[in-house]
């Protein structure tokens, strides 16, 4: 790195801290007090030393950051690349990976109830981050209304048992087999749901599509909360259900562990399928139409085909992840597929890193674990999550585990 | 035998501009042609009518493959259905896709020649896995013909200007077509490679048989390349003719000059 210049450096805070003093001096220092009979003004002076130093330092720590910025996109390796080189090894490859999944295996076995239900809710926010990774990542499309299929598939399983329950006891047929049922119905539905809104999205891009799937996304959540009727409305569906194991009725422990293995074998299938989508013809017609759009359509690529399969692969994802939902929580109602589930899942995928299946992994698991372990910030919570947010896009765009694109490597011979 | 393209009296209309006006053009197998004009006097949109980007307001575009026995009129197709036709382009604006690799960017162009569908794409299977091997394989060949091996895995933004414009003509070339549109082929090459283009040119027309029609404003390159040479000026074609025959045609002397 190059020398510091630690008389400039120190300038520099020393004016930020000052600018800040006076900008934050009305709140931070000033107080009006109005109790009294007359309005009274107090001066909290000790109140301007802290945001002096504060911001003395922090401008320090801002301008490190963006130092190392710069440094690290001209140097090859970074602290990711390091462990990521490390774990490519097949040596190393290996035996962490099956580490990895004994660990994740074992995991409910181990832990308490409490533990394995937030690692479902992390499992599942990973099914759900790697499907709409397929829209936002690859295809480059701005989907806000990605819940709306989460719903279609918990709603799914939630009416399938609400109105067929009577005739599956008739039949003397067990209720833990809904779930089964409720799977490929679900998938097959939320794939229908996404080829639907593909129509009329085909020929938007960008602000567009933004604000279409995001009326979408609220359209859906209207219907079901207002179609009384049919969807229970804002009350919901109750007592949804979990599934059975092998035609035993579990108790909520025993279930809890046995949606978790559901869930993780569902997330282990998910990644190879995507995996194989990403290197194929599909993936990369996807990747080219998020590149641009009329060069990929002149290179023989139909747009119109191309997003139809991002969207309605992208919706199967969700589909599946709702009703793992229904059947951990049992109940289900609008209120738990608003826009701001939306978002929760558009931050995993571009916390991660767009397109990158690893970064999924590492954004769902980020966004769902530290706010758990650390409720005792939870009033800060948003505040935090904002600032993240806003840091990430200035120091680390590209997300926590960027892509890496193939590499292939050619023997020379006679042509 | 009948031209590969055949343009007749075809318009382009924006509003009240006629921005290819009544335009009449022949190109025969295995020929290159040229076609020039001074700026925004239509010919990228008489490209973009051609390749399906625009709709043509008026008049018909037939094309035919060489082996082909009856010509097809492609007015109003879709672009990847005229790519499929046979007709491949590139940009006058350099439009790679910049975050993928070289290779990557050839195999989007043998897209439409690979098989295989989404449930095969998904599950992988042997078929489909020799079937990416050789996608693989085609891609690389095509970059070896035009010096862009040494590249194959590098962004395609971070490729020399020169290289990205070959880059351009070999994912066109991946798509086999039998008529290249080049849009300014040149634009912002020094003269070292401006040479070198030429002898690609040449190269792409001799050894793999696609006829070639190209926009240019690089004088000396048209007069190396071109066989025959098509001049418009505010949308309407004004001269055609060999090298030689548009150099002294006044019609030509006075778009470029004024009176």
């Amino acid at each position: 790195m190059q020398k510091i210049n630690w008389l400039e450096e120190l300038k520099k805070s020393t004016l930020s801290a000052l600018w800040f003093i006076f900008l934050t001096f009305p709140i931070m220092v000033m107080k009006v007090s109005t109790m009294g009979e007359t309005p009274e003004t107090f001066y909290r002076w000790g109140n301007l030393v802290y945001v002096g130093i504060g911001t003395f330092f922090l401008s320090f720590v801002w301008r490190y950051m963006h130092a190392r910025k710069e440094f690290a996109a001209k140097k090859k390796s970074t602290e990711v690349g390091i462990i990521r080189s490390t774990l490519g090894k097949p040596k190393v490859k290996k035996p962490s990976l099956t580490a990895l999944i004994v660990f994740l295996v074992a995991f409910p076995f181990i832990f308490s109830m409490y533990q394995t239900n937030i690692m479902i809710s992390v499992l599942i926010y990973i099914i759900l981050g790697l499907g709409l990774n397929i829209v936002i990542g690859y295809g480059g499309l701005l989907h806000l209304g990605y819940a709306a299929f989460y719903a279609v598939g918990a709603y799914t399983y939630a009416l399938f048992f609400h109105f067929a329950q009577d005739w599956f006891y008739s039949l003397g047929l067990q209720t833990g087999l809904m779930f089964w049922i409720a799977i490929p119905a679900a998938v097959l539905l939320s794939l229908v749901f996404g080829a639907l809104i593909c129509l009329p999205v085909i020929r938007l891009r960008g602000d567009y599509l933004a604000i279409v799937t995001l009326a979408f996304g609220e359209i859906t959540r209207m219907v079901l909360q207002n179609w009384g009727d049919v969807t229970q409305g804002p009350s919901g569906i109750s007592q949804i259900p979990r599934p059975w194991f092998f035609g035993m009725r579990v108790d909520p422990i025993f279930a809890s562990k046995y949606i978790y293995l559901i869930a993780l074998a569902m997330v282990i299938i998910s990644i190879i399928l995507i995996k194989n989508l990403e290197n194929s013809k599909i993936g990369r017609a996807w990747e080219a139409m998020r590149e641009d759009e009329i060069a990929c359509q002149s290179m023989g690529v139909s747009l119109a085909r191309s997003k139809l399969y991002s969207f309605a692969l992208g919706a199967m994802w969700a589909g599946f992840a709702g009703v793992l939902l229904a059947a951990k929580t049992t109940f289900i109602n609008p209120a738990s597929f608003t826009l701001w589930e939306s978002v929760m899942i558009l931050c995993i995928v571009v916390l991660g890193g767009m397109g990158s299946i690893p970064g999924v992994l590492v954004g769902a698991s980020l966004m769902m674990l530290l706010p758990e372990y650390f409720r005792a910030f939870s009033e800060y919570r948003m505040l935090i999550f904002g600032l993240v947010l806003v840091l990430m896009m200035i120091f680390k765009p590209e997300g926590i585990v960027p892509r890496v694109r193939n590499k292939y490597t050619f023997e020379e011979e006679d042509l | 035998m009948n031209p590969i393209l055949n343009v007749k009296d075809m318009s382009m209309v924006f509003g009240g501009l006629r921005a290819v006006d009544q335009v009449n053009i022949r190109i025969d197998k295995g020929e290159i042609v040229a076609l020039i004009g001074p700026n925004g006097a239509g010919k990228t949109t008489f490209f973009n009518c051609i390749t399906g980007v625009y709709q043509p307001t008026e008049g018909d575009v037939f094309i035919q493959a060489p082996e082909a026995a009856e010509s097809t009129r492609i007015n109003g197709m879709e672009p990847h259905v005229i790519n499929e036709k046979g007709l491949a382009r590139t940009f006058q604006n350099i439009r790679l896709f910049s975050n993928m690799t070289v290779l990557e960017n050839i195999m989007i162009g043998r897209h439409q020649h690979l098989k295989t569908g989404v449930i095969g794409s998904m599950f992988k299977g042997k078929k489909v896995k020799e079937e990416e091997e050789k996608c693989i394989h085609d891609s690389y060949n095509i970059l070896k013909k035009l010096n862009l091996e040494q590249f194959s895995n590098n962004l395609a933004k971070n490729l020399p200007y020169g290289a990205q414009r070959r880059l351009e003509i070999a994912r066109a070339m991946a798509t086999e077509p039998f008529l290249l549109l080049l849009d300014e082929p040149a634009a912002g090459m020094n003269p070292l490679e401006t040479r070198e283009l030429v002898k690609t040119i040449n190269i792409i027309r001799d050894t793999e048989n696609i006829t070639i029609l190209l926009i240019e404003h690089d004088m000396s390159l048209v007069m190396s390349v071109a066989e025959r040479i098509y001049v418009v000026d505010y949308g309407k074609l004004i001269a055609e003719g060999s090298p030689l025959e548009i150099k002294k045609n006044p019609d030509v002397i006075k778009a470029y000059l004024g009176e």
